[in-house]
Parts: structure tokens; C-alpha cells; sequence
């Protein structure tokens, strides 16, 4: 398979563009911050977007999906990360709707699937517990009691956790943070009794929250998967959600860059365009390249995901990895050759880098990517 | 692509794989670690071993030295699908091209968009039978990155051109049989509008050539010398004075090739090679931490060109690449094929250091090592190749 879009994944593109160029630019986001908007994200545009069939883009068309791969999704990552909408997607449809539609059985899928098709249900995957992603330290204590299970313990950096429906929570119901074996996902109510949800506003103004459980009860059939085996489906959930944030953080970068050409094109100094020094061309076809080749291998893994799952978890860590060095490095040139005027507020180029922070983090940084790679090639 | 070029596409796979696993000698499944694993062809051709004749002789008889040339001119006439399944198949198996050849790479593609028909048939098939061996002579003392300055000059007389003057850092011009090259055809017209892409043998009266020593220790470029060479004017390729087009053109595949000669994915992986130096630790890491950081760190961005080296071949296929896209490639894969080296170095320690032993069969790879840091020079440097892409693809101001 080619590693350029089809005509149907540009016209997708084309329209996630024009919807998302449209109703939220940077200065939605903005807004959002500035009006310390309760929910943080425009329901509304949810609203278009489940119309649209994003909602519900990976969601197999028997439970009112559009039934669509990973490619389509990071294509709509991409455009998301543009303008750093602030949108449930990643949350609610790549990452619950993939762990749903993978670990769940046939009367979970029933139940939550059309849901978050048709835009109604908001669902958020809780996975961190640390300052840094470390999936397999989980120590979140899921004890048995009676018919179900006892949950204690905290999250951190759960998307969306203020103003999510439904909590897919990582939990250890045996053995020892560390361990593959002893990790459950459990389907939780954050309206059940016993756990507290404070919303962290983060540098980046998208949505996070801390979770706390306090002997949360769950019944049996809040299982999403099987008790003490959760490792493989949450690898495969984690890679599809670090595969998307990989993609919005090309979009971000490739934004980013394009602002900073324009710039380098329009500004003068010393009587000249600054475009016109040979130090900033340099840097600026370094970071070209940069871009070009972590879209590529974030394209790889996308469709690796997709039709070569042997492939994906390397394919997922160089993307991730390469995804987090780039925009790091995209939105750090991108102040620096916007002089000044990158370091104020009123002007957008701070929001990229705030957000590029925050994605570096999202389920694992370079650092642990590379890591990963160096383990599966076992040196 | 529809259901039946798919359906099409797999048998050719199937045919693809079982004739290769039927023909390839197994010595020749392993990657070439000496000059003389590689076949150049030429007049004076010789084979190193058997099976390298067998496997080239029957690469040969297929068309496949050159599987995306049309037939007529001795290629395969394999389509770009197809050239790309056969790639992926001999990758898979480990296959050695059968034949390298500065005309594969870089006349070839020239002529076949800006030859004659009669410079087509004449070349075309002794570069795919690998009858003849070519140079380029591009490069000369005062003409570096500065290329189009150069000053070999072609006079008229007649028919012919006369051609006096030098050229550097010519490959392998010592073996070669013919050579490519630019020549000023008209002094009085701006640098770029008055050089002509001319075609002449080698053993003609009036060229010599001598050997540079490198830092390697190693001859691989030559000084070449052009004392009145008297060429006949049908041998320019395209328009006289417009042979810019042509280099540039060329230097497009020159530096995709260039881009392409890191091992990438061939051979044993650098974080195993370390390990045999350095060794490893309880739990199977390298027992230094810094260098797995950096071979991890190199293995991403490795994995990472792999992704866009076939990205950029797709975008060709569907149109929609940018002409100046193998500059970026260009530079970024040697780069990073230097930075393979300087961890090949770092891992080795002391036992990479020896130059003359045959436990270090002659210094292989310090000598290797010094051959990377001319990547990023020949071809177009670095720096260059970031102007172009600062100028070509993000059209930034400037001369």
C-alpha cells in the first residue's frame, strides 16, 4: 500500500479542513482559555463532527460507525492538530472507541458504540498514574469483593476526565507494579460513588483531570477484556492513541512551520528579508526534512496499524519518538525566528509549543519510544 | 488500483519470489563487505567468484540490471509497481543488485528523457549488459558547489568539439570506459546557458587520468585531464548549451542514489554489532548506556528515512513529488550515514583502529568510516542541498 492518501482520505482531509479552518481556529481555543469555559471544548462542533461521521470514524457501521481505519484517523488528528482544537476525538473516538471495539463484548459494544457514534457519549481511557507514562508500573488496586471489584487509587492526566460519560480504567487486580500479567480494564461511572474528579488546567488549556478512587465498587461485568490480561489490549490501544497523537503532532508541526516561513518571507531586518540569510534557510530546511520524514514514519505506522499489526509497535515507537523530537524542535524555532512576537501571548505561536508539551507527554515521550525500539531489536 | 492490477501484482509477486529463490546463488544473498563484491562491468570486467557471474548473467538475461527500463533498450519494461515488488522481494531475500553502474544510476535516466533515438540504442543496452563502464565529469578544480563555473572548454572544428581541460574527483574514471560529461561550448554566455552534456570513450587521444590518495587510503576518485580531445558533435546529449537541464536532471538521480547508499536494513543491526564489542548486561542491554542511547536514537531516524524513502518513491508514482525532493533526501541519508559510522567507531574501540591486519581484514572499518565523511560533499553537499530545498521547495528570498 501506498504511503499517500487515497483520493477518499483527501477528500476527508479536505473536509475535516474546511469544518475545522472554519469553526476553530486557534482563536477557539483561545476563547476557550479566556472564558475559563467549564467544559473546555465546543459541544456544538462535537455536534458537527458526529454529523460529520468522525464521531464515530472507527466505530464498525453495525453499531452506527463509519466503520474507518487508522489512516482516517490520523488524517483528522492532523487537522485537529492545525489549529490545536480542543475536540473529544482522541479521547472519546481513537482511544475508548478502539478499546471498546477490540476489548469489549457483545452487549458492552451495544451499549457504548452507537453512543459515541451519534456524539451523545464521552469516554476517556485512564492509564497514567506517574509524572511520566510508564503503563506496566499501574498499581491502581482492584480488589474482589463479593460479585465485582473494589477500585483504589488515582489517575493523572486522564483527557477529558471532567467531562467524560464513561472511565476506562487500568487497574491491577494482581501481582506487582511492573508486571504484564495481574492489569484489568474496568468500565467505570465517574458519578459512582467514591471518586473524585478535579479538572487540572494545564498549559496547553485542553482537557485533563486527576481521578481519585476511593473503594469505587464495579460490578463483574464492568470488565472490558479478560481479568489479568489486559497487557496486549491496552499495548494495542495505547499504540492506536500514540499513532494519533503522533499525527496531530505532525499537523502541528507542519503549522508551525508554515507560519514561520510566511514570517521568514515578510519580516525585515538589516534591509532585507530575514528569509534571505542563509542561517535561518538552513535551519528552516532542516526542519523541513525533519517534518517530511516524521510524517512519513508516522504515515507508516498509521497504516501499519491498519493492515500489519506485527509491525505496528516499532512502526508506533519510531512515529511516537520521531513525532516528539520534531514538534519539539518545530515549535522551539518557531518562537526563536519569530523573534519578540513569539514570546507574547496575543500571538498564536505560544500555543503550539504549550501544546507539543503536552502531546510529548501523551502516552509516552521520545524517550520512551526509543527505549522501546531498543528492546524489541534486544540490545 | 483495481482488483485485477492487484490480483496482477501478486502472481507477479509469487512468479517474482519463486524465480528468485530458483536463480540467486546463495553467496549472492549476503551484503557485498569488499570492492570486490560489487560488479561494475565494463571492458575490462572481471568476476570475483562464480556465482557473482551467474547471478549477473541471469539478471542480465531478465532485463533485471535495469527492470524499469523498456525493453527495447535492454531493461526489464517492469512498471513502477511492479520495479517496487521486485525491490521488496530481493530486499526480503537479501540479494545482491547484480550490477552497479554509474550508467544505471545516472546516464541512463538522462538519456532516456533527453537522448536521440540513436543515443539510446547505442548506450542503453551496453549499460544494462554491462558492456560498458561510465564516469562523470562534472567536478572540476575551481567548479565545486559552485558547479556550473566550470571551465573545460569544447571548440567547434567542423564535426567535431575539441575539448581541453580537468576534471576532479572523477570515480573510478582509471576503470572506466566512457565518461559523461559537462563542457563549456559557448564562454561568452551566462554560466548556466553556455554548457553542453557531451559523450565520449575514454581511451580517446588526448585523456589521462591519475588516482587520488584519500584519507582512507583508498583511490576510488581520479584527477582526469583532457589534452585536445577531439569529439564528434553528435555525441552531445540534448541541445548544444542547454546541458544544464541534463546535469541537473542527472545530479536528481545521482543524489537519490547517494541518499539510498547507507546499508539501511541490510546486514546485522548496530545495537548487536556493539554488543560483540562492548557487551551486555544481566538483563541483555548494552553494558554502555550512552552508545544504546545513541544506536536507539540512530535506529529511529533510520526507520524513520525508510518510511520516507518509500514515501517519496509513491509521491513520484502519483505525480505529486516535488523535483527537488531527492536534495532533502540527500542530505539527511548521508548525514545520518555518517553518524552510522561514528557510533561503528565508538562501538568498536581500540579494535577499530587497526589499519593494516588481517584480523581487521586491512582496516575495513576506520577506512569505511573515513569514506562516509565524503557523503555529505560529493553530489552536492550538505549545505548546498539545504540552499536548494530553502530556495526550490520552501521558496524562500535570496540569490
Amino acid at each position: 500500500m501506498a504511503l499517500v492518501l487515497t483520493e477518499e482520505q483527501s477528500m476527508l482531509r479536505d473536509s475535516a479542513r474546511g469544518l475545522i479552518s472554519d469553526k476553530a481556529p486557534v482563536s477557539h481555543l483561545r476563547h476557550l482559555r479566556d472564558s475559563k469555559d467549564p467544559t473546555g471544548f465546543s459541544k456544538e462542533l462535537w455536534h458537527s463532527f458526529a454529523e460529520m461521521g468522525f464521531a464515530g470514524l472507527l466505530v464498525p457501521e453495525e453499531f452506527g460507525g463509519s466503520g474507518l481505519g487508522f489512516m482516517e484517523a490520523g488524517v483528522v488528528m492532523e487537522e485537529i492538530g492545525r489549529t490545536l482544537m480542543p475536540s473529544p476525538f482522541l479521547a472519546t473516538s481513537v482511544v475508548a472507541a478502539s478499546a471498546l471495539n477490540r476489548g469489549g463484548n457483545a452487549a458492552q459494544k451495544s451499549e457504548f458504540l452507537p453512543k459515541i457514534s451519534n456524539g451523545s457519549l464521552l469516554a476517556t481511557l485512564a492509564i497514567d498514574e506517574g509524572a511520566k507514562h510508564r503503563p506496566l508500573q499501574t498499581s491502581l488496586q482492584a480488589v474482589r469483593a463479593g460479585n465485582g471489584f473494589k477500585l483504589s487509587g488515582a489517575k493523572a492526566l486522564v483527557v477529558d476526565g471532567h467531562v467524560s460519560d464513561l472511565l476506562i480504567v487500568a487497574a491491577r487486580t494482581s501481582g506487582s507494579a511492573g508486571e504484564r500479567e495481574g492489569l484489568t480494564l474496568f468500565l467505570v461511572n465517574p458519578k459512582a460513588k467514591g471518586i473524585t474528579v478535579e479538572r487540572t488546567i494545564m498549559v496547553d488549556a485542553h482537557n485533563a483531570a486527576r481521578i481519585e478512587f476511593a473503594n469505587v465498587e464495579v460490578n463483574a461485568d464492568s470488565v472490558l477484556g479478560e481479568v489479568d490480561q489486559a497487557a496486549n489490549l491496552l499495548d494495542g490501544v495505547l499504540d492506536i492513541g500514540r499513532g494519533a497523537v503522533a499525527a496531530e503532532m505532525v499537523g502541528l508541526s507542519d503549522e508551525v512551520f508554515n507560519r514561520t516561513v510566511e514570517y521568514l518571507k515578510n519580516r525585515k531586518q538589516f534591509g532585507k528579508l530575514i528569509g534571505e540569510f542563509q542561517a535561518l534557510q538552513h535551519r528552516a530546511a532542516e526542519l523541513y526534512v525533519d517534518i517530511e520524514i516524521t510524517r512519513a514514519a508516522t504515515m507508516k505506522a498509521l497504516q501499519a496499524l491498519d493492515t500489519d499489526v506485527a509491525k505496528a509497535a516499532s512502526a508506533v515507537a519510531v512515529a511516537k519518538a520521531r513525532a516528539g523530537t520534531t514538534a519539539t524542535r518545530a515549535v522551539q524555532e518557531g518562537v526563536q525566528m519569530h523573534g519578540g512576537m513569539g514570546m507574547t501571548d496575543q500571538f498564536d505561536i505560544g500555543f503550539f509549543m504549550k501544546r507539543a508539551r503536552v502531546c510529548e507527554e501523551l502516552f509516552g515521550d521520545a524517550n520512551y519510544h526509543t527505549e522501546q525500539l531498543a528492546r524489541a531489536r534486544g540490545y | 488500483m483495481s482488483d485485477t492490477e492487484t490480483a496482477e501484482l501478486e502472481t507477479f509477486r509469487n512468479e517474482t519470489r519463486v524465480w528468485l529463490e530458483a536463480n540467486c546463488p546463495p553467496e549472492m544473498r549476503k551484503p557485498a563487505t569488499s570492492d570486490g563484491d560489487v560488479f561494475w562491468g565494463g571492458r575490462n570486467a572481471k568476476f570475483s567468484s562464480e556465482p557473482q557471474r551467474i547471478w549477473f548473467e541471469r539478471m542480465r538475461d531478465k532485463g533485471w540490471t535495469v527492470p524499469d527500463w523498456p525493453k527495447e533498450y535492454g531493461g526489464g519494461g517492469l512498471s513502477a509497481a511492479e520495479h517496487k515488488v521486485l525491490r521488496a522481494e530481493m530486499a526480503r531475500m537479501g540479494a545482491r543488485p547484480p550490477l552497479s553502474s554509474f550508467g544505471i544510476w545516472m546516464l541512463g535516466p538522462a538519456l532516456l528523457k533527453y537522448g536521440n533515438e540513436a543515443q539510446k540504442k547505442e548506450h542503453l543496452p551496453k549499460i544494462a549488459a554491462g558492456l560498458i563502464r561510465w564516469c562523470q565529469g562534472y567536478s572540476e578544480p575551481n567548479a565545486g558547489s559552485d558547479l556550473a563555473s566550470l571551465q573545460t572548454r569544447a571548440e567547434s572544428d567542423g564535426d567535431d568539439f575539441v575539448i581541453t581541460g580537468s576534471k576532479i574527483w572523477t570515480s573510478y574514471a582509471n576503470y572506466a570506459d566512457w565518461i559523461f560529461c559537462l563542457v563549456r561550448t559557448d564562454p561568452a554566455a551566462k554560466k548556466h546557458d553556455g554548457i553542453s552534456f557531451i559523450l565520449f570513450d575514454m581511451t580517446s587521444k588526448g585523456v589521462t587520468t591519475k588516482p587520488i590518495l584519500l584519507i582512507s587510503g583508498y583511490s576510488p576518485f581520479c584527477e582526469t585531464f583532457f589534452d585536445g580531445v577531439r569529439v564528434p558533435k553528435s555525441h552531445v546529449v540534448g541541445t548544444v548549451n542547454r546541458g544544464w537541464d541534463v546535469a541537473k536532471y542527472l545530479l536528481q538521480h545521482e543524489r537519490a542514489m547517494i541518499s539510498g547508499m547507507g546499508e539501511r536494513g541490510v546486514g546485522r543491526p548496530l545495537g548487536q554489532i556493539a554488543a560483540d564489542s562492548v557487551g551486555s548486561d544481566a538483563q541483555g542491554k548494552l553494558d554502555d548506556s550512552m552508545l544504546r542511547g545513541r544506536i536507539a536514537t540512530f535506529d529511529v531516524d533510520e526507520a524513520a528515512l525508510a518510511a520516507c524513502a518509500e514515501r517519496a518513491v509513491d509521491l513520484a508514482k502519483a505525480g505529486q513529488a516535488h523535483p527537488a525532493f531527492s536534495s532533502a533526501m540527500k542530505y539527511y541519508g548521508t548525514e545520518l550515514n555518517k553518524r552510522r559510522y561514528e557510533i561503528l567507531m565508538s562501538a568498536g574501540g581500540v579494535d577499530a583502529l587497526e589499519w593494516e591486519s588481517e584480523r581487521s581484514k586491512q582496516g575495513a572499518r576506520p577506512r569505511a568510516w573515513l569514506r562516509t565523511k565524503a557523503n555529505s560533499i560529493e553530489g552536492g553537499t550538505t549545505e548546498v542541498m539545504l540552499g536548494i530545498v530553502a530556495k526550490r521547495i520552501l521558496d524562500l528570498p535570496g540569490a
